[in-house]
């Protein structure tokens, strides 16, 4: 059974909010399908190594030499906000953080 | 031009003989996704520039197979300058810069890309209802759910408004719409196909691959595709063979394998009706089909959802709206902009994706679920590659049913998931994997699943191309499109 106050903190990892209204319905769909994964531990796999990444290629090595891709101003054409060839954001370091 | 009762190669001669230009044929497809859009919302962004282009290839002249021929992508895969949303909100004014190394290599064979075509917000889904930009409808019933998360380029083939479409395929998106659409669908080997430019899902499962009416389109079109590309390091270096050359019909001596499992209890009686009077048609052909058993199957839902769920976590962690995208207004800090633009930018479906995986990946979590996952994925691995041993293929039905209703799954994930029980093992292992058309069960498509060997989908498209010329599923006109044309 995952708790509600697990499903905030995961939240919270997840840089995600939720509304009051939905949090429980999350809660509910969630446990549902974590316990759906939870079958997994019936699987004995002493000693099998996980497989994590797929394809048969390792290490790619490429002549260190520049290539061109995009011009700054191309890499900014989708920035919300910018101020002189910059990305604008809000606040970083909060005042109360400095003091 | 009646696109369904056309092929590449059709089309192809007719533009050489000067029966057409690129330009109209662009013009006609653009007309016909337009006619059709109130009603089955295939694309999210129609391609307006295509005529010029086309234009440009009647000037210059015909030359390969693909040149002059439309096609669409899905709205995963990036274009420079027309807008990709992945069909999300986040995503929603998203103009590239740069294009995907498959639509480079399409573009470069001359074929013309007609636009962007629906999906389940970033392909998480089954149905296309997850989309920020509506469900697309099934061309065989208006109240049906066209499949997904490739339901746009499957519905959009369907109905005839160009040949072939590409898709993309993390846990059954193509082949699933394909069933549910009765068209063919291939998803390649891992690494067949360069991943350059494809929004990212799961990074170890997700691949591109093409949908058309007939097999051997689907062909021209992944011989064109396939290839080693030096900005995806996970794609293969092996040669690409000229699949729409080597198709061949003789299906003598072929071993095909049956998984029992695939037999699985919920699955529609006519669904298993028409898939064993498919391997009926294959015994006769002289191929062998016995009965072999893949255990671990029972728990690929599970393994998929907490492998994919994680990788997707992991990869969705660029949106912040920062850089690109949908950037929430009213913010107080970084840190509540990272949030905010997440929270209202991200739809219910990718949320839970995304907390699903932060949870498998957490302290605490990783080694029960992350790691365990990825430790059934070697067993299942193992179980697919000793069949594969002794046998050419490995057959059952793409989906436990036909196309169900539209809002039927949408707010019970756990149904939804398990529909891609039949799907999933391919993408898990790594596998060539396609759904060719059957029958028709209660007037709906049904696919039967194609399985191979590693990076022999020619003997995937082979026995696709030998049904598709025994059974001629695409002479059938998509019942809520009869009377049209």
């Amino acid at each position: 059974m995952i708790s509600k106050d697990e499903i905030l903190h995961v939240a919270a990892l997840a840089n995600l909010k939720f509304e009051d209204s939905e949090v429980d319905s999350f809660v509910s769909q969630l446990d549902k399908i974590v316990n759906m994964e939870s079958k997994l531990s019936s699987v004995d796999t002493t000693g099998v190594e996980p497989t994590y990444n797929m394809g048969d290629t390792n290490t790619v090595f490429r002549e260190d030499k520049g290539i061109r891709t995009q011009t700054r101003e191309q890499m900014l054409e989708n920035v919300p906000e910018t101020d002189n060839n910059l990305i604008k954001v809000p606040t970083i370091v909060d005042k109360e953080d400095d003091e | 031009m009646d696109i369904k009762k056309e092929t590449i190669a059709s089309l192809h001669d007719k533009l050489v003989n000067k029966d057409v230009t690129a330009e109209e044929l662009a013009n006609d497809a653009i007309n016909k996704i337009n006619a059709n859009e109130k009603k089955l919302n295939t694309f999210i962004t129609v391609n307006d520039k295509a005529p010029e282009a086309a234009k440009k290839i009647d000037e210059d002249g015909i030359k390969g197979p693909l040149s002059g021929i439309p096609i669409a992508f899905k709205d995963n895969i990036v274009t420079n300058g027309i807008k990709t949303t992945a069909a999300s909100k986040i995503l929603y004014n998203f103009m590239p810069v740069y294009s995907a190394t498959v639509l480079e290599k399409l573009e470069a064979a001359g074929a013309v890309d007609i636009g962007k075509t629906n999906l389940d917000e970033f392909a998480m889904g089954s149905s296309t209802e997850t989309s920020y930009f509506d469900t697309t409808v099934n061309p065989w019933d208006l109240s049906r759910v066209p499949g997904g998360s490739s339901g746009g380029s499957a519905a959009a083939v369907a109905a005839g408004e160009v040949v072939a479409a590409l898709g993309t395929d993390t846990g059954g998106s193509i082949r699933q719409p394909a069933a549910f659409n009765g068209i063919f669908g291939i998803k390649p080997t891992y690494g067949r196909v360069s991943r350059w430019g494809v929004i990212a899902f799961a990074s170890s499962l997700d691949q591109v691959g093409v949908l058309s009416k007939r097999v051997e389109d689907s062909a021209t079109v992944l011989s064109a595709m396939a290839g080693h590309d030096d900005h995806d390091s996970t794609s293969s270096e092996k040669p690409v063979p000229d699949y729409r050359a080597d198709l061949s019909k003789d299906m003598s001596g072929v071993k095909i394998a049956v998984p029992k499992e695939f037999w699985h209890e919920g699955t529609h009686p006519e669904v298993l009706e028409n898939v064993n009077k498919a391997l009926d048609a294959y015994k006769k052909m002289g191929a062998t089909v016995d009965e072999v058993s893949l255990p671990s199957l029972k728990h690929a839902v599970e393994v998929y959802y907490v492998l994919a769920s994680s990788e997707a976590s992991s990869n969705l962690q660029r949106y912040d709206g920062v850089r690109y995208g949908f950037r929430a207004k009213d913010v107080k800090n970084i840190k509540d902009l990272f949030v905010k633009s997440r929270s209202e930018g991200f739809g219910d479906e990718v949320k839970r994706r995304i907390m699903l995986g932060t949870f498998a990946l957490s302290a605490g979590a990783y080694d029960a679920y992350f790691k365990k996952a990825a430790e059934v994925r070697t067993l299942f691995i193992n179980e697919m590659n000793d069949v594969l041993k002794d046998y050419d293929l490995i057959m059952g039905p793409s989906t436990t049913t036909p196309a169900f209703k539209i809002g039927e799954k949408v707010d019970d994930p756990l149904a939804m998931y398990m529909n891609d029980i039949l799907t999933i093992p391919a993408n898990l292992a790594g596998l060539p994997a396609a759904s060719v058309p059957a029958g028709l069960a209660d007037g709906l498509p049904v696919g039967l699943q194609i399985i191979g060997r590693p990076f022999d989908e020619q003997s995937v498209f082979n026995a696709a191309y030998a049904l598709q010329e025994e059974n001629k599923f695409y002479e059938k006109i998509p019942t809520a499109l009869k009377g049209e044309d």
